[in-house]
């Protein structure tokens, strides 16, 4: 048999590589038209983790406020009132956990997103940002009624209405960028090394405490030298949350460094996190 | 092979490693935890094959169990990486592999929905073919059943009838035929006649030589991660069962 030069043949045939990455622009919009697989997954995956419980949807919700009620009780009565002193405890508690309830869950879940489903990323060929962007989706999907019943906790704690509450969703459209971003860097680095999954918690908790879930971060920080304060804002869930806070209760507020942290480290780590999962998508699913 | 053929699949010596990760003996060579990972022993499961398939042709893949074959079938599809070589397609072929389910946890009837949606339908498409779907894999009484509760059989039904659904240049069929019911598996093969002749191409994996007999018109035996034998169903088939 004489020798052949088949990439020479494929080139004449016109053929292109198979499994190849597409450049970024292509690949973002076979992303584009294939988006309805990503929100009907992350619909699909809802409601089948509801279906297996009896409180069904409820879950969604009481969770979250379940855990916060646990960290009520650590925090609100059990440790020293110094850390909170003037605020209304609970719309504070409530409103910081939910909103940390989006980013530690989107981490978490899209950290899994392509490992969990190599069934899938093993037999179909799609682009795998679809997975980690679900997760995302997904969890932007939890927060809804999250929010609603939120908004009857503060009132039920004396935080009425106001105009500044519809300033929420820009803020959240911002983490949810975010969110994305940190889905998408979890997810591959979750690929590379497995070992990153026993790390994420870990991580999750870390931010939890960095963030001010249950203490107010301005005020603990109000007797250390300033720079510490600047630095803790510069943790971009920080920001959201406190965004959130001073848009919904009485006496809180935010300033420029949080407000510029936040829209500029959502933009800056969504498109961090697309180009650093895409560079590596012919990778995924080969183990 | 005439020069008038059109060539839809180049594989040019395909090189595919596996990394596994091995306890005990296999696992001697141990390096340092931050240079590499331990314990991790490579596999050469494909060493250098190269052939290239044409329009309307439907090639039977053969060889024992670990010989390559569905490793063969990945890379082509793109799923498995080649360390060394490519495969080149006229579009992008879809695999049907044994592994049954896509996400076990849901229903057959979302498993379809998001099947064809992965396969790049839009859901108005998915909606009008959701029908036709289910009448092929004539499983409609499980649909609303999870996944994990079909037989593998069913499950296979399903996964060929989503995968057929859309009009496919190139199918590679990995031993998805082989867990199916005779009634199934006969409308499978005219299916895949009927592809062929839409010139399209097909690769079929099988241990069954009476169906690849049946549906090939070209055998290719893959032995130990090379290139064995390429020609006639008849002839490779022949030397294939001389040599077990």
């Amino acid at each position: 048999m004489t020798e052949i030069d088949y990439a020479a043949l494929a080139r004449e045939a016109g053929l292109e590589r198979v499994g190849a990455r597409p450049p970024l622009p292509a690949y973002l919009k076979e992303m584009w038209e294939r988006r309805h697989f990503a929100t009907r997954l992350a619909r699909y995956r809802i409601e089948a983790q509801l279906s297996q419980n009896r409180l069904g949807l409820g879950w969604v919700v009481l969770s979250p406020l379940l855990q916060a009620a646990v960290y009520g009780f650590v925090f609100g009565l059990i440790m020293d009132r110094g850390s909170r002193a003037g605020l209304n405890f609970i719309p504070f508690l409530v409103t910081g956990f939910f909103v940390f309830q989006f980013f530690a869950q989107s981490f978490s879940q899209g950290a899994r997103s392509i490992t969990g489903n190599a069934s899938l990323v093993r037999s179909l060929g799609f682009p795998r940002m679809l997975l980690p962007v679900s997760a995302v989706i997904r969890n932007l999907y939890e927060l809804v009624p999250m929010m609603v019943v939120l908004a009857f906790i503060l009132v039920g704690y004396g935080e009425y209405p106001s105009w500044s509450w519809l300033l929420v969703p820009a803020v959240l459209f911002f983490m949810m960028l975010f969110n994305a971003g940190i889905a998408l860097i979890a997810a591959r680095l979750t690929v590379h090394l497995r070992d990153f999954t026993q790390i994420v918690p870990i991580i999750t908790r870390l931010i939890l405490y960095m963030t001010g879930i249950f203490y107010s971060l301005e005020l603990v920080l109000a007797d250390n030298p300033p720079w510490m304060l600047t630095l803790a804002q510069l943790n971009p869930v920080h920001d959201y949350i406190q965004m959130v806070r001073s848009m919904v209760l009485e006496g809180q507020e935010f300033n420029t460094l949080i407000l510029v942290t936040g829209i500029v480290g959502g933009i800056a780590v969504f498109i961090g996190g697309i180009v650093f999962f895409w560079s590596a998508e012919e990778r995924y699913g080969r183990d | 092979m005439t020069d008038k053929q059109t060539p839809t699949v180049v594989v040019d010596n395909l090189h595919v490693d596996y990394k596994i990760f091995a306890s005990g003996k296999a696992a001697k060579d141990r390096r340092s935890l931050l240079s590499r990972q331990r314990g991790v022993r490579v596999v050469h499961a494909l060493k250098g094959v190269s052939f290239t398939a044409y329009e309307g042709e439907s090639i039977g893949v053969i060889g024992h169990n670990g010989s390559g074959k569905s490793t063969l079938m990945r890379a082509v599809a793109g799923l498995q990486q080649p360390v060394k070589g490519a495969v080149y397609a006229s579009s992008r072929p879809s695999l049907l592999g044994v592994n049954a389910a896509l996400l076990s946890d849901l229903t057959g009837e979302k498993n379809v929905i998001l099947g064809g949606l992965a396969l790049g339908m839009t859901p108005e498409e998915v909606e009008e073919r959701y029908d036709s779907i289910v009448e092929f894999s004539g499983i409609r009484e499980f649909m609303d059943l999870p996944m994990q509760a079909y037989s593998s059989g069913m499950a296979a039904r399903l996964r060929f009838s989503i995968a057929i659904s859309r009009n496919h240049q190139i199918l590679l069929v990995d031993e998805a035929l082989a867990v199916g019911d005779k009634e199934f598996r006969e409308k499978s093969e005219q299916r895949i006649r009927d592809l062929r002749e839409e010139a399209g191409t097909v690769f079929l994996v099988s241990h069954s030589m009476r169906s690849i007999m049946e549906t090939c018109t070209r055998v290719i035996w893959i032995d130990h991660g090379t290139l064995k034998m390429d020609g006639e169903p008849s002839e490779v088939i022949r030397e294939y069962k001389k040599s077990t």
